[in-house]
């Protein structure tokens, strides 16, 4: 049996088996909105605007960046800045989406608030044009309900138990953010020392200037990735990345 | 940080991060045909979260903060992390690491 979503024909079968896998990653993505909503409690934001971020915002980095860097005590404009830089990547996720989702309207404008890592990772990685919208529509329906779900759990939870430092929250989020960062590193080796740079920037600064400064300075380390020569940045999977020739 | 500063941040934060992934329906395919630019853009989380890392592990404010539960409490989780454990698995070890660590006297 077959069924027709958007012109091509898809098998119910591995339809189902997409909706399977996308409501998977849904709940592995969305629990660990707990661990959000306590960093954002602890940060010094009220459960209720820890709620409306997640529900507005609802990009996991930016969400956990803008906390960090306030938790630091950072100024506002220093974590808007590194929520809004962070939250760049999903102009580029929304551009390659829009051939292959085709929506208009309000499908559009919810499926630009649903555009996050796992949605589009999960509509990329399908064979068929029709299998992707599943995916998306899925992945993406799935982890809005659980991460929202999750965030007021941890933001009560959180102001419930007290001190963070108590269940380790201060350990966590480092953590967090390298499990966000590790699937770039394998792209290549470029990013790894993109990376590498950085975190140097970073250490070297914490000291030197206000807090949030350190993480903003890190972008400086893109300059590894210019190509003097050819004059424009190289590609993060580059094979010529090694820049030895 | 005062409450209305946290709804500014919010409500800013909102409002842009949605927009930037709107901009991506709105634009033509053409505006990202320049690879330099996209790769820029694929590359600026790498920067970023990797300064936000070491930022999250050893500073307070403007000073260093080596704290040994942290530390090894995040070390449990880079190994579940290049053990390719899910999200969620890496959380709560890395936490639950450095909570128990707290509870003995060593630390």
């Amino acid at each position: 049996m077959t069924s027709g979503v958007g012109g091509d024909a898809v098998d119910a079968a591995a339809a189902k088996q997409v909706v399977r896998d996308s409501l998977g990653v849904a709940i592995a993505v969305g629990s660990y909105g707990v661990a959000f909503g306590a960093a954002s409690v602890a940060a010094g934001f009220s459960p209720a605007q820890t709620s409306l971020s997640s529900l507005l915002t609802f990009t996991g980095g930016s969400q956990f960046a803008i906390a960090g860097v306030i938790a630091g005590g950072g100024t506002a404009a220093a974590a808007l800045g590194s929520g809004y830089l962070l939250g760049a990547r999903n102009t580029l996720y929304a551009l390659r989406l829009q051939p292959l989702l085709a929506v208009r309207g309000w499908r559009r404008a919810l499926a630009a608030l649903l555009t996050i890592d796992e949605s589009t990772a999960m509509a990329l990685g399908q064979r068929a044009p029709a299998l992707s919208r599943v995916a998306f529509w899925w992945t993406a329906a799935g982890v809005y309900v659980l991460w929202n779900l999750a965030t007021l759990l941890g933001a009560f939870g959180a102001q419930a138990l007290g001190d963070p430092k108590r269940f380790g929250l201060d350990a966590a989020i480092p953590a967090a953010f390298l499990a966000l960062l590790a699937p770039r590193l394998r792209a290549g080796p470029l990013p790894g020392r993109i990376a590498a740079g950085g975190a140097l920037i970073a250490l070297i600064l914490i000291p030197l200037t206000p807090p949030g400064v350190p993480v903003l300075a890190g972008c400086v380390s893109l300059a590894l990735a210019f190509d003097v020569r050819a004059r424009r940045f190289r590609s993060p999977d580059a094979r010529d990345a090694g820049g030895t020739s | 940080m005062t409450a209305s500063t946290g709804w500014v941040i919010v409500l800013l934060s909102g409002a842009g991060c949605y927009l930037l992934k709107l901009a991506g329906y709105a634009m033509p395919q053409r505006w990202f045909a320049r690879p330099g630019l996209r790769s820029l853009i694929e590359l600026l989380p790498v920067a970023l979260l990797a300064a936000l890392i070491v930022v999250e592990a050893v500073a307070d404010g403007r000073r260093y903060d080596v704290n040994t539960a942290r530390l090894i409490g995040f070390g449990v989780g880079a190994i579940a992390v290049w053990r390719r454990a899910p999200f969620i698995l890496v959380v709560v070890l890395a936490a639950g690491t450095a909570a128990a660590l707290r509870l003995t006297p060593l630390t």
